[in-house]
């Protein structure tokens, strides 16, 4: 996009936006009671962060994010939840298919209406493909998105990158200890 | 020698204790898993966590011999780094020595807990060599997961899975609070290098930019969690008394002298400017862990939780070493832990001798009558709570502790007299419960229907040897010990000191205590 006036207030709204929808639902996942209600507000929680990372250009961290976190850790999350049966139905507080419900899911179909308009009407490149000047500002030109976190992880912080992995194999040992059934204060 | 840690093979060499002792661990995670779990296959993974502990003090040794030394980098290569090692592994092994006769009678067959218990002494080993804040936070992690599986590893017994999961929410609580002040602390001066942020404090004059103070303030709150001082100190007892007596010894020890050498570190290499802004909270936090420490172990009947309290006093007393921000008071401190960690180790030995293996046998009646059926346990037990005390001659080098303490405490900058009153009184105070213990121990009768205290297995009658003689030996020749604490300290850099009074007199030191003031 070419640089103009309105690209730092652009840039504020979402930084703004994105900040305050993850507060929010920071809040809302340590006040609800249902676990499973709590992990979908932790869920909305990462991707807002998620939304952040693009902010800050970094795409790559951004797609981990939602990936790693939001994807495959929450998913086991609520497989313990639900393997402990703690999500009951009634628990899960009201319908929102009544009431504030419809009028929020009205509100949201028209802005998406409103959107696909303002779509239709924007001038959109027959050609998807960036102009020069803006693909050498990008850290393509080296090693793309990924050799840009890549290359200094494995150099200067190669260090603290050993010692997270020595810190999860202790983590590792730590829960095979605490969990396993045999062994412990029961072995004989 | 001096080694480039830029070049990834000298950083590799200057990491060589911490590498030895990592790869010992995982290679002992192996042998753990080799056999069917036993008490004897117990015991060969315990021998073998002491040998790769003895293989890590070695290399700490040759490291000092070569005198090493680096460039600035993300570790220090110093002699307080090595200090505070050995300090480190010497507590590692007094708790392996103990955990391998302790856990047995607790009906605990888990190998593994020796190899948690090294991978958390490498976990200090990072934080002791720490120059870059994210790789300090690595070290504190990896000591913390170790210990909070230690601490609940008698999950069975509902005190030490209680413990454990106190100890595991306060402690990532306030991980979160450290972290915070890291991230504000980066966003102020840009980096996270401990000496590249004195630098810059210095050059872009930030001593008092809003997010800086905020961040240390955040780094003081999660530091004073994992050593326990007054305000954030609630955790502690309940942790220590329902945790295994050997993993409590080995928190109360080698944990707390882990944190508070990076904590030194970090206030002297990285804020010898903001220090001064801080003079009076550490101070205030100070005074207020000796007085609520010693003053509420008093009134407690059970003997793990007197001592939990006792430590947290021992708190107090190390945070007024680090109050003195100068190079004797480092010295001090490590005088000082030397003695609490010998002092420490030999009284929860001792502990865990007159408990029985579900942590029964606490409480301060169980040691009436100790002097008639095991003397030789309650003499010991006498010099470590004499030495705890810091009595003279029969308390050992824990007299000569406190002295050195009390000396630094009044040399430094600005002298702390208010503080080196409240270290004298509070310890007069500490009296109190040490020697009602050994009144208890000496002069009550033994309830005759009492189970007969067990007896002690060979290595944990080492360890109370071992640290009572030499306990009592630095008592009579405490200079050696001296000339090497003196030797490992460090202090404020020359250059933070003269630019200090130089253009900025308004940030001398105060010329009183800041009660004094008030």
């Amino acid at each position: 996009m070419q640089p103009n006036a309105f690209e730092p207030l652009f840039y504020q709204f979402h930084f703004y936006l994105f900040s305050l929808i993850a507060i929010a639902s920071a809040v809302l996942f340590v006040t609800r009671k249902s676990p499973v209600a709590a992990a979908m507000w932790l869920v909305n929680v990462m991707f807002c962060l998620a939304a952040l990372y693009v902010l800050l250009d970094a795409q790559f961290v951004a797609a981990m994010q939602v990936l790693v976190y939001a994807g495959a850790i929450m998913v086991v999350f609520l497989f313990v939840v639900m393997l402990l049966n703690l999500g009951h139905p009634s628990e899960l507080g009201a319908d929102i298919r009544q009431g504030w419900g419809r009028l929020l899911a009205g509100f949201l179909a028209l802005v998406m209406v409103a959107e696909l308009f303002v779509l239709w009407r924007a001038p959109i490149r027959w050609q998807l493909t960036l102009p020069a000047a803006e693909t050498a500002s990008q850290p393509n030109a080296t090693g793309g998105v990924i050799g840009a976190i890549a290359g200094p992880m494995f150099k200067e912080y190669l260090l603290a990158f050993e010692l997270t992995s020595v810190l999860l194999l202790a983590a590792i040992i730590g829960a095979v200890v605490l969990g396993r059934k045999s062994g412990g204060a029961d072995a004989r | 020698m001096t080694f480039d840690l830029m070049i990834p093979g000298q950083l590799i060499g200057a990491l060589l204790p911490d590498v030895v002792l990592m790869g010992g661990a995982m290679l002992l995670m192996l042998l753990a898993a080799w056999r069917r779990e036993s008490d004897a296959w117990q015991r060969v993974v315990a021998v073998g966590a002491l040998a790769v502990l003895a293989a890590a003090a070695a290399a700490v040794l040759w490291m000092m011999r070569l005198d090493a030394d680096a460039s600035i980098g993300v570790i220090a290569v110093d002699r307080f780094r090595w200090a505070t090692d050995l300090l480190c592994i010497v507590g590692a092994g007094f708790a392996i020595a103990l955990m391998s006769e302790q856990n047995p009678r607790a009906r605990l067959v888990a190998g593994e807990a020796h190899v948690l218990v090294l991978l958390a002494t490498a976990g200090m080993m990072i934080m002791a060599a720490a120059r870059d804040l994210m790789i300090l936070f690595l070290g504190i992690e990896l000591m913390s997961i170790a210990v909070y599986v230690l601490v609940a590893m008698d999950r069975r017994r509902e005190r030490s899975a209680e413990a454990g999961l106190k100890y595991f929410l306060l402690g990532a609580f306030s991980t979160a609070f450290l972290l915070y002040g890291v991230a504000l602390i980066y966003g102020a001066t840009g980096t996270t290098n401990l000496t590249e942020i004195g630098a810059r404090i210095i050059l872009y004059k930030l001593a008092d930019h809003p997010m800086l103070l905020f961040g240390v303030a955040f780094l003081l709150i999660g530091f004073g969690f994992k050593v326990a001082a007054a305000p954030f100190h609630m955790w502690s007892p309940d942790v220590y008394e329902g945790a295994p007596t050997p993993v409590t010894a080995f928190m109360a020890a080698a944990v707390k002298a882990a944190a508070f050498a990076a904590f030194l570190r970090i206030w002297i290499e990285a804020f010898p400017m903001v220090v001064l802004r801080w003079f009076g909270p550490i101070w205030w936090i100070a005074a207020l862990t000796m007085v609520v420490g010693n003053i509420v172990a008093l009134s407690q009947k059970n003997v793990k939780r007197m001592l939990a309290y006792s430590s947290i006093a021992h708190s107090g007393y190390l945070l007024v070493a680090i109050a003195s921000t100068t190079s004797m008071g480092s010295s001090a401190f490590l005088f000082y832990l030397l003695a609490y960690t010998l002092a420490t180790f030999g009284a929860f030995a001792v502990v865990s001798v007159v408990s029985d293996g579900a942590e029964r046998g606490t409480q301060l009646s169980d040691y009436e009558g100790l002097w008639q059926s095991r003397p030789w346990l309650a003499v010991g037990m006498t010099v470590f709570l004499l030495a705890l005390l810091g009595f003279p001659v029969f308390g050992g080098m824990g007299f000569f502790a406190k002295w050195y303490l009390l000396q630094a405490a009044i040399a430094s900058p600005a002298p702390l007299v208010t503080l080196s009153v409240i270290l004298v009184l509070t310890s007069v105070v500490s009296a109190g419960y040490y020697l009602h213990l050994v009144r208890v121990m000496f002069m009550k009768e033994r309830d005759g229907a009492a189970a007969a205290v067990p007896a002690s297995g060979p290595l944990t009658r080492l360890v109370l040897i071992t640290t009572a003689v030499l306990i009592l030996v630095m008592g009579v020749a405490p200079e050696r010990v001296a000339t090497w604490s003196r030797l490992s300290a460090i202090g404020p850099a020359p250059s933070a000191i003269s630019s200090l009074g130089a253009d900025t007199p308004e940030l001398m030191p105060p010329a009183v205590d800041p009660a004094a003031r008030r």
